[in-house]
């Protein structure tokens, strides 16, 4: 261990003045900020993560001599949230303070004045804290070059959270353009505990690229960052290096002290664990118990609606006044504030909240952690119990409250997981398409590039190293002519190419529009959620906001839980949704009780193991074993590698239900599969359900007799899967959303603001002719991508399709199996209007107004 | 197929054998297809309304928005499909058929070439629209302001109070119905009997809720939305629509 003598006075002083010692992992990231390294530091929260980020800047600046000219940004800090950036502008504050350092760090966000921002352009701030759509922007300046010439590093804080998503590939980029403006540059991440950190050190890390291979590709620069960093010695030396690359790794990897074990229980309320359902209710009573035997508890649901249900639920119970408090995405911002304000007060005995709390702001006294419904996930588990108890040597304590029986078993696979240090593993991140294409305009509106420049940068990328030319070139033609077939927009080129060969924005206006659009979060179409009554309302308080389709399936009078209240709707007028108060009534329950995380591969595999394996059984309660027992008896307990399927008769219909445990989006993909497929058969099959365990379908014909390794042949993901998303909603989202970060469509357009619900209406129309006059276009492929990964899972059911190939397990039954029971009470819960039940409402609302006509 | 009389309105419709809606337009025989298109058979015209050529290209002209620039052509299959079907001896353009005024000047010659194929062997007529005031002027057809074909008035934008007979685009009508757990919202027809506002028949023209205001003073009372489906018309009263 290195010694606390590697401080400088003034800065062991300030540790000895707060009763602390330099942890180990704080030494070390600051001997890494003397080498000049990268680094990745992953502990446990209240490890004091934050200040062993800050800790090299905060004494390299302490130190720096004094200079005539104004220096620029010495330290960026980026965060996924807005408030996160603002809370650590105020914890910098107190060491800064005390130590008497003259250091200036200031926030800068989408919620920071304009007079602020000016003056941060023309006198930046020693340390710059921000976000990574602030980042994009910046690279978008005219001068950015200038601006972050003095840049000596980059902390990018809850790396684990932005690393595999569309903002990851954003923020990457920008790090790529950093790193070109400020050879010199660091990069630090900071992280919570991820399975996999070299995944995340690829992400974080620049990759270096070999010589160019022809001439024509060359480097204006000269210098480059190849020269300056030695590979890393931690990384893996098995790898061999791939064409175009000479390693994965320029950051090192520092590790902090794991803490103390957390301890997990799996609630077993009253001594049983229900059938099915989503909510917990039974274990309620038990909950609102140890809520009270604690001095403050997270209560983690998945979704709003839960959140709702359960804070409604505790209140009811609540006799002593406890201060249990709500607080998830869809309320208004004031009212969030108002909560973490309370909470940082010590006023809060519990909130009940969704993952708005997964990270971030240290929230207090928080002892105990509560997970009502199954995590879904053991890495969102460990996340969320890390909120409980801040400090490192003291146990985080976490009790995980199981809603159904198959819940249980994903709660105690969650438990096991986190205990023995198991995560969900992830796919290393290959960067998205229309991201770049965002990328490269703003790259254009800051200064002229040449092509095979900006391609070597890109490339420096990790989530892009093994970006083509091909890809990169036809990403610029989209920019520029928006990439069709057809060329008829050569003239009106968003960016052009100049006599010098190099490409710029081509007028004030697209450098406008571009800045007005930066960004890769992509959120659906929200309404506001006012107070107001009547045929003419007035617009009223708002109460937060909800997505568009929560509305759409209310008829004015229907009675509703939202912010914990009970609200009657009374009339939806443009983005607007008037409700009043009707406490007296009973709320009509949310119709979707699933969750919205998809259950990981990794506890998928887990819960199969613990049914499939006996020896398994006798650690479970004792319903849950005597429901297993049951279906051993009453139909198969299947091998550790084989799917169940099983078909059975219920009331006039058949069932066919199967367990591959992938998770509901893609179960959901199957089932519509199976459904097309069970239609050509002639079997008749009339609609189905998926939750994140099994598949219900079912028909007017029995299914006993299929060939079933035929009806689940892998080609099922060719010709049928892009029959179906064709037409598919769910890839007009994808679509949408590609369609908005690539800049194809503006969010908001100089002079206008263009609602959420106009953008849904003309991306349909888009992608409705695109895909019939140029299938190939990119935007189409980024869709499709999207969609394959994200809301279809169309890898995981690919990988599933090839895990049962000749492995599945089929029992014909006269009734119900006791494991099918779940899956079958789900009926009529949720289904995706498609082009046929879109035909059949117009048909209903004709056979409305005929028994009108004829009343 | 089925038969029936609007409570309402008092107005009687019918649905076709080729799902197109069948009724009488201020005493003139109507049929309301399912692609948008107006058909009279008696004079063997056909209406269509609001095509909006080269809505795509405009945007990347005046604004560097590189929608596909395939509308135009897809808007054309359409047209050329409902043209087979039906081979009408007048075609009647019911205004805003180009975004823009400059929208004739950017076709695509291909494109260029197959509208003015559509004028072999029958009549076009060009009504003016707001975004196309003075019609096209490369093309074969008349331009005309409105025009009188079988005691019905066809203009691009419906006049305000009683207009009797008037058949007219502009507004680009779409219905929203609700019913249990979705919602589906289509472009329609909109008629009170006496009036008929037809959907815009454009690929990239969107549709205004006809519970808009902007609807108020064509229909004393509730009407008829005749909902664009992809096989058939559907009826769809007035107690079934949502506001947007």
């Amino acid at each position: 261990m290195a010694e606390a003598t590697a401080l400088p006075p003034r800065f062991q002083q300030w540790f000895a003045s707060r009763g602390w010692a330099p942890r180990s992992h704080q030494l070390a990231m600051l001997e890494k900020g003397r080498q000049g390294r990268d680094a990745l530091l992953i502990a446990p929260t209240g490890g004091g993560k934050t200040l062993a980020g800050f800790l090299p800047s905060l004494l390299e600046l302490a130190e720096r001599p004094p200079r005539n000219t104004p220096a620029g940004v010495h330290t960026l800090y980026i965060s996924p949230l807005k408030a996160l950036a603002v809370d650590i502008e105020r914890n910098l504050a107190t060491p800064i303070r005390e130590m008497g350092l003259s250091i200036v760090a200031e926030s800068r966000t989408g919620d920071t004045g304009e007079a602020r921002k000016q003056r941060q352009r023309l006198r930046p701030p020693d340390i710059l804290l921000t976000t990574p759509e602030q980042l994009a922007l910046f690279c978008a300046w005219e001068g950015a070059r200038t601006y972050f010439a003095d840049l000596s590093c980059v902390i990018i804080d809850e790396a684990h959270a932005l690393w595999p998503s569309k903002r990851g590939d954003l923020l990457s980029l920008g790090l790529a353009r950093l790193q070109l403006f400020a050879p010199r540059m660091r990069r630090v991440g900071l992280s919570a505990t991820v399975d996999d950190p070299d995944l995340v050190r690829r992400w974080l890390g620049r990759n270096l690229l070999d010589p160019p291979p022809s001439a024509e590709v060359s480097r204006s620069d000269g210098g480059g960052s190849g020269a300056l960093v030695e590979p890393s010695p931690s990384g893996p030396s098995g790898h061999l290096p791939q064409r175009g690359r000479i390693h994965d790794h320029t950051v090192d990897l520092v590790l902090g002290s794991g803490g103390a074990q957390p301890i997990v229980e799996v609630l077993v309320s009253d001594g049983r664990v229900p059938w099915a359902g989503h909510t917990a209710e039974h274990a309620m009573a038990e909950i609102y118990q140890i809520i009270k035997g604690a001095k403050t508890a997270l209560v983690f649901v998945n979704t709003r609606f839960q959140a709702e249900f359960a804070f409604q639920e505790l209140w009811k119970l609540n006799d002593d006044g406890l201060a249990i408090a709500l607080h998830h995405g869809s309320l208004a911002a004031e009212q969030r504030r108002k909560v973490e304000a309370a909470m940082a007060r010590g006023e809060i005995r519990a909130v009940v909240c969704t993952s708005t709390l997964d990270m971030g702001i240290d929230w207090g006294d928080v002892d105990l952690v509560i997970q009502l419904a199954a995590p879904k996930g053991a890495s969102r588990m460990v996340q969320r119990i890390g909120r409980a108890n801040h400090r490192l040597d003291e146990p985080s304590r976490a009790i995980l409250a199981p809603a159904n029986r198959f819940e249980y078993l994903e709660c105690r696979a969650a438990a096991d997981a986190i205990l023995g240090g198991h995560l969900d593993g992830e796919p290393a991140r290959i960067g998205t398409l229309d991201t770049l294409a965002q990328h490269v305009m703003g790259c254009a509106c800051s200064e002229p590039f040449a092509l095979t420049d900006l391609y070597d940068e890109v490339r420096t990328s990790g989530p892009y190293a093994d970006l083509s030319w091909e890809d990169f070139e036809t990403v610029v033609d989209f920019v520029s002519t928006g990439g069709y077939a057809l060329r008829t927009y050569d003239k009106f080129r968003r960016i052009v190419p100049g006599q010098d060969g190099l490409w710029r924005a081509r007028n004030a206006q697209a450098v406008l529009a571009h800045r007005m659009n930066v960004g890769a979060i992509v959120s659906p179409a929200m309404i506001n959620v006012r107070i107001g009554g009547g045929k003419r309302p007035i617009g009223g308080r708002k109460v937060g906001e909800a997505e568009e389709g929560f509305f759409e399936q209310m008829k004015p009078g229907d009675t509703f839980i939202f912010a914990g209240q009970v609200w009657r709707f009374n009339s939806l007028v443009g983005a607007d949704a008037f409700v009043t108060p009707a406490p007296d009534k009973d709320p009509m329950l949310p119709s979707w009780g699933g969750s919205k995380f998809p259950l990981s591969t990794y506890l998928a595999g887990r819960v199969r193991a613990m049914m499939h394996d006996e020896a398994e059984w006798p650690a479970l309660p004792p319903d849950v074993q005597e429901w297993l027992g049951y279906q051993k008896v009453r139909s198969i307990i299947p091998e550790r590698d084989e799917m169940l399927l099983e078909t059975f008769p219920h009331g006039k219909r058949f069932h066919l239900v199967c367990y591959p445990f992938e998770g509901r989006l893609a179960h959901t993909t199957l089932a519509m599969l199976l459904t097309r497929r069970l239609d050509r058969l002639g079997v008749g099959p009339l609609g189905f359900v998926a939750n994140d365990y099994a598949v219900n379908i079912w028909a007017l014909k029995p299914m006993d007799a299929l060939d079933l390794d035929d009806l689940f042949a892998q080609d099922m993901l060719g010709d049928d899967l892009e029959a179906w998303l064709a037409e598919s909603f769910l890839m007009k989202r994808a679509f949408k959303a590609c369609a908005l970060i690539s800049g194809l469509i503006e969010r908001r357009h100089p002079g206008q603001e263009k609602s959420g619900r106009q953008v849904t209406f003309s991306t349909d129309l888009i992608y409705d002719v695109l895909r019939r006059h140029q299938p190939d276009h990119l935007l189409l492929r980024c869709a499709r991508a999207d969609a394959a990964t994200g809301s279809l899972d169309v890898a995981r059911l690919g990988e599933m399709l090839a895990r049962v190939q000749r492995r599945i397990r089929h029992a014909a039954l006269d009734r119900v199996s006791p494991i099918a029971v779940p899956i079958m009470l789900e009926i009529g819960r949720e289904r995706a209007p498609g082009d046929a039940a879109g035909e059949m409402i117009l048909a209903e609302a004709e056979e409305d107004l005929i028994a009108e006509a004829m009343a | 197929m089925n038969e029936s009389v609007c409570g309402v309105t008092s107005l009687a419709f019918q649905i076709g054998d080729c799902g197109g809606l069948r009724l009488e337009i201020a005493g003139t025989r109507a049929v309301l297809r399912h692609s948008g298109a107006l058909w009279l058979e008696a004079e063997r015209t056909m209406v269509v309304a609001d095509l909006h050529f080269e809505k795509g290209s405009s945007y990347a002209a005046r604004f560097g928005q590189m929608l596909p620039p395939y509308d135009t052509r897809e808007t054309l299959d359409r047209l050329e499909r409902e043209l087979a079907a039906l081979s009408p001896a007048t075609l009647v353009f019911l205004g805003d058929s180009f975004h823009d005024g400059a929208g004739e000047d950017r076709l695509p010659g291909e494109d260029r070439a197959r509208i003015a194929a559509l004028a072999v062997g029958r009549q076009l007529v060009w009504a003016v629209g707001n975004h196309d005031e003075d019609g096209p002027r490369t093309l074969p057809g008349d331009v005309v302001d409105e025009a009188a074909i079988a005691g019905l008035t066809f203009r691009h934008e419906p006049l305000p109070g009683a207009q009797p007979g008037e058949v007219a685009g502009h507004l680009h009508p779409a219905a929203k119905v609700t019913s249990g757990r979705a919602t589906i919202r289509r472009r329609c027809f909109v008629t009170d009997g006496a009036r008929l506002v037809l959907p815009a028949f454009g690929a990239f023209t969107g549709g205004l809720n006809i519970l808009d205001q902007a609807f108020a003073p064509l229909f004393g009372g509730p009407a008829l939305a005749a909902a664009l489906g992809p096989r058939r018309v559907h009826a769809v009263g007035w107690k079934s629509l949502r506001p947007d």
